[in-house]
């Protein structure tokens, strides 16, 4: 397990006074302090970490949030911004010595601005909410977590989350514009707006996917798009892991981008198909869903090239939906593998690296070895796309020292993701959980730098600290220069 | 004159700095050089010339994904595309149209640096979109890295698309990672003739907000029209508004159909093929219509599109100016008619929704004009603060963007 910063005694002591001072800012229900009533938020997705907060805080409006977190700021206070809790990596994890911020009730679509196709919405609006906020004139909002009912597009913002559809329709931080944001000072920013590309340096590609450390987000303002005409799904089975990647490859080296492309693995193939009976082929080792989306005759067009494409690379299954029950039926699957390896398994750990895709079955064969060696099954959902795996890792917490091997089961096929090129998280963020991995992929030098742009936002380290960083610098001794005057060889660099 | 390096490899380029930093020098940062008139006007004491540090490392057309030293001419990069049937989706500007010089000039870092997006920003993104990975030597003389060699990747700040439009005064980019694709097979394009601004933009949005999947949206006002050199934009003695649809063949035409019937009650239809659309699109991307003299200040003024009638309006009646408009309305493109740039001119009509670049204008002008827009003052903190963090003894092109910055 992680460790969290060690609790200020001294904030802790002046508790009584804290939450009083809240409630100045905050009225009513607005400020929780009973152990009853701070009970749900205690974790996030991530549920094998839990830890009570000092106080939740509930505002509703940015002035709020503005004075709370000037508040926190004149008192030195911890704050952990929290959206719907449903981050794999805990990020929403509370801070016993910290106020949790939560922002679930800014739950409003501000705007919809279809000549511009844009909408301005709160950040505790579901990020399906935006979507059917602007469904009756046949617009959506590209992103789509598997958790969207849930996830609030405030979340999806600070973890640049993505779905099935990024590949071709990109990730959060390809799909917002602009954002208006509370700093710890309790200074209110806007960034961006409805215009595409900013001004200045471009704040939005940092705060995108920063993981809730450089301010609170209260206000965002996406690009919505027209739904494509029509979409089919091709379900495509195989008698090799090897057989479907190959298959990936030359699709999309025949210049397909596919409106998704996901691959699972034989254990996860069984248990979603067990789940919610979508039919799914049982004997072969790996399925792949392919979806095309645009326009009928070109979706027509493409099914019947990928189809080629899949029989070439020996496909033993191919099925193309015929109807939209048929595609959602495809994907239902597909969207309940978590849940549903839920349902074999007392408790799953849910991995995200990402790898370039032809090392695909060298990651696939050395993850079997580590299963044996673990003694731990894995089954794998795989955004085969993009290269953004997904092992989830089966466990019963209430076995000694289970949780303990799937944690470094974990660890070690992220290790291996950077090991083969590729990165320790793709979609669900660093967190708590993959903390002290970070100096698997990045140097000190490497993680200093992004942690001085932390402290360009927050000096103290009062938002969200211990996530992310596995080692904590003082921005003082961050910022500090280290010239050796004069001591510096002349470089022998070819000059003119 | 002033020393210029040229650093063979990253470790030069952070002894380049480090040497820099000893002597309290400041550096400006160059590639090929193709951009070097854009910017505040400032003063260096060395140039850090980065051509020499060149070369595509991995190139993997599957995997979406391209790898090059941060000198590789653009140039070389679209031609190894171009083999895999593969592009840079947001049509990198070539500047020389605008500011003179050479054509097909600009390397990967500069590109990256400067972050400007042709016509098809609409709907593929903008070039910090395909900024996956960099390494780099910050303003402390440190190489760092960040962002990763695969499409999807969250792990640690988004430095990548953070550094892109920084222009230079964060950080050296030595090498990067950006994120390719294939490009459509054909292309076509759907003209509207004689439609005044708001009409343009409301046609454009009307064809943004249907399924046609268009991939630029260009209005060009009759006298704007008039000065390019493809005959039937030239030739139409009209305002033109364009439309490009691009991807395989059957889709198009289902889509030009649809996009036609959607626009045939705003004007006049016409059409342009597959070559006059190439070179249609090469010369928006390139800001053409104000190429052919270099003295005129171009304002690239970015605002939503449907304030872009009204600020347009606003800056001619001040200044007297030519304007065209890409990206659905989102983009203008503003020439002044003498020497001097106008500024208040733009900048009172833009009000703040959006932000205006001054592109083009002697010296002299930029030094006397705020060529980036101007920040709040909770904006300009932070930036401050960023720069400070990245490049603490401002050494690495001071002031381009901003006064301190
Ligand atoms: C079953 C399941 C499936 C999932 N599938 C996907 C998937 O397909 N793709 C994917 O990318 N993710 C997925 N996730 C992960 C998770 O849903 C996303 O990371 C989501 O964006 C988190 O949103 P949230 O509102 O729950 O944020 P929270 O969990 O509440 O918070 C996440 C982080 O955001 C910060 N934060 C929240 N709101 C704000 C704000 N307004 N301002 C500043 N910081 C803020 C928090 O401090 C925290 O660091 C899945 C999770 C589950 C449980």
């Amino acid at each position: 397990m992680v460790a969290m910063p060690a609790l200020d005694q001294d904030v802790l002591a002046r508790r009584a006074e804290i939450v009083a001072a809240l409630r100045g800012i905050v009225p009513g229900e607005g400020v929780i302090d009973s152990e009853v009533g701070m009970r749900p938020y205690e974790s996030d997705g991530l549920t094998a970490y839990r830890q009570l907060p000092m106080v939740v805080v509930l505002p509703e409006t940015t002035e709020q949030v503005s004075r709370v977190l000037r508040y926190c700021h004149e008192h030195g206070v911890k704050v952990v911004p929290r959206g719907s809790g449903t981050s794999l990596s805990g990020g929403a994890l509370p801070l016993g010595d910290g106020v949790l911020l939560g922002l679930s009730k800014f739950n409003r679509v501000l705007e919809i601005d279809y000549a511009n196709r844009v909408a301005v919405v709160q950040p505790g609006v579901t990020n399906l909410g935006v979507s059917n906020a602007v469904a009756n004139e046949g617009f959506y909002y590209a992103p789509d977590p598997s958790s969207q009912i849930a996830c609030s597009i405030g979340g999806n913002v600070a973890e640049n989350s993505g779905g099935v559809h990024c590949l071709k329709y990109g990730m959060t931080t390809n799909n917002i514009l602009g954002v208006e944001m509370v700093l710890i000072d309790g200074e209110i920013v806007r960034i961006g707006g409805k215009h595409l590309d900013s001004g200045g340096y471009d704040l939005l590609a940092l705060v995108c996917g920063s993981e809730g450390p450089l301010g609170v987000v209260t206000e965002i303002t996406v690009r919505i798009l027209k739904k494509p005409e029509t979409a089919r799904a091709v379900l495509v089975g195989f008698p090799t892991s090897e057989q479907a990647g190959d298959c990936v490859a030359r699709i999309i080296g025949a210049g397909i981008i596919p409106g998704g492309m996901e691959m699972m693995d034989r254990p996860a193939i069984h248990a979603a198909e067990a789940f919610v009976h979508a039919g799914y082929p049982l004997d072969v080792e790996a399925l792949l869903i392919v979806e095309l989306d645009g326009p009928e005759a070109e979706v027509d067009h493409l099914l019947d090239r990928v189809s080629e494409i899949a029989q070439s690379c020996g496909s033993t299954v191919l099925r193309a939906s015929t109807s939209e029950e048929e595609r959602l039926k495809f994907w239902a699957g597909r969207k309940a593998a978590f849940p549903a390896v839920g349902r074999i398994a007392p408790d799953y750990y849910c991995m995200d690296g990402t790898i370039p895709r032809a090392k695909l079955p060298l990651v696939l064969a050395r993850m079997r070895e580590l299963s044996e060696q673990y003694g731990l099954q894995v089954a794998n959902v795989f955004h085969a796309g993009d290269g953004n795996l997904h092992p989830l890792i089966l466990y019963d917490a209430n076995k000694a020292d289970e949780l303990e091997r799937a944690e470094k089961f974990g660890a070690d096929i992220l290790r291996l993701c950077v090991e083969v090129g590729g990165v320790l998280t793709g979609e669900h963020g660093v967190g708590v959980e993959k903390r002290d991995l970070m100096p698997v992929m990045f140097s000190e030098t490497d993680l200093n730098q992004q942690q001085r742009v932390k402290c360009a936002f927050d000096a103290q380290g009062l938002l969200n600290p211990g996530k992310v960083f596995p080692t904590l610098h003082r921005c003082a001794e961050l910022g500090r220069m280290h010239v050796h005057g004069g001591n510096v060889p002349f470089p022998d660099i070819p000059r003119f | 004159m002033t020393d210029i390096l040229k650093p063979r490899d990253e470790q030069d380029v952070a002894e380049a700095v480090a040497r820099a930093l000893a002597e309290e020098k400041t550096l400006e940062i160059v590639g090929q050089g193709s951009k070097r008139a854009i910017g505040r006007a400032a003063q260096t004491d060395m140039t850090l010339d980065l051509s020499k540090l060149s070369g595509i490392e991995i190139y993997e057309p599957e995997e979406l994904i391209l790898s090059a030293r941060a000198g590789t001419p653009i140039a070389e990069i679209e031609k190894a595309l171009a083999k895999n049937e593969q592009e840079l989706a947001f049509e990198p500007m070539d500047c020389a149209p605008l500011l003179g010089g050479k054509p097909g000039r600009g390397t990967l870092g500069g590109m990256i640096a400067v972050n400007l997006s042709g016509p098809r920003r609409i709907k593929a993104g903008a070039m910090r979109d395909f900024a996956l990975g960099v390494r780099a030597v910050s303003g402390r003389g440190e190489q760092f890295k960040a962002g990763g060699r695969v499409v999807k990747n969250v792990t640690g700040y988004d430095l990548p698309k953070f550094l892109a439009g920084s222009w230079g005064t964060l950080a050296v980019i030595t090498q990067a990672t950006i994120k390719v694709v294939p490009r459509g097979e054909a292309v076509e394009t759907v003209l509207v003739l004689g439609l005044d601004d708001t009409r343009a933009v409301e046609a454009m949005s009307v064809a943004m907000g249907s399924s046609c999947e268009v991939s630029g949206a260009v209005h060009l006002p009759v006298d704007v029209a008039r000065q390019l050199s493809i005959i039937p934009i030239a030739s139409a003695g009209k305002s033109v508004t364009a439309l490009r649809l691009e991807g395989i063949p059957v889709s198009i035409a289902y889509r030009k159909d649809k996009l036609q019937k959607l626009l045939a009650p705003f004007g006049e239809l016409g059409k342009l093929g597959p070559r006059d659309s190439r070179n249609f699109w090469r010369a928006m991307r390139d800001a053409a219509p104000f190429a052919g003299e270099t003295q005129n200040p171009v304002w690239r003024v970015s605002t939503s599109p449907s304030e872009a009638p009204r600020v347009a309006a606003a800056i001619r009646a001040s200044a007297k100016a030519e304007i065209f408009f890409d990206w659905a309305g989102g983009l203008l493109w503003v020439r002044m008619p003498g020497k001097a740039a106008e500024e208040w001119a733009v900048r009172s009509a833009l009000a703040g929704r959006g932000h205006a670049l001054l592109m083009r204008a002697d010296p002299a002008v930029r030094a006397s004009a705020q060529v980036f827009e101007p920040l709040e003052p909770g904006m300009a903190a932070i930036s401050k603060r960023l720069k400070e963090s990245f490049d603490p003894k401002g050494i690495l092109n001071p002031g381009r963007m901003y006064a301190g910055i």
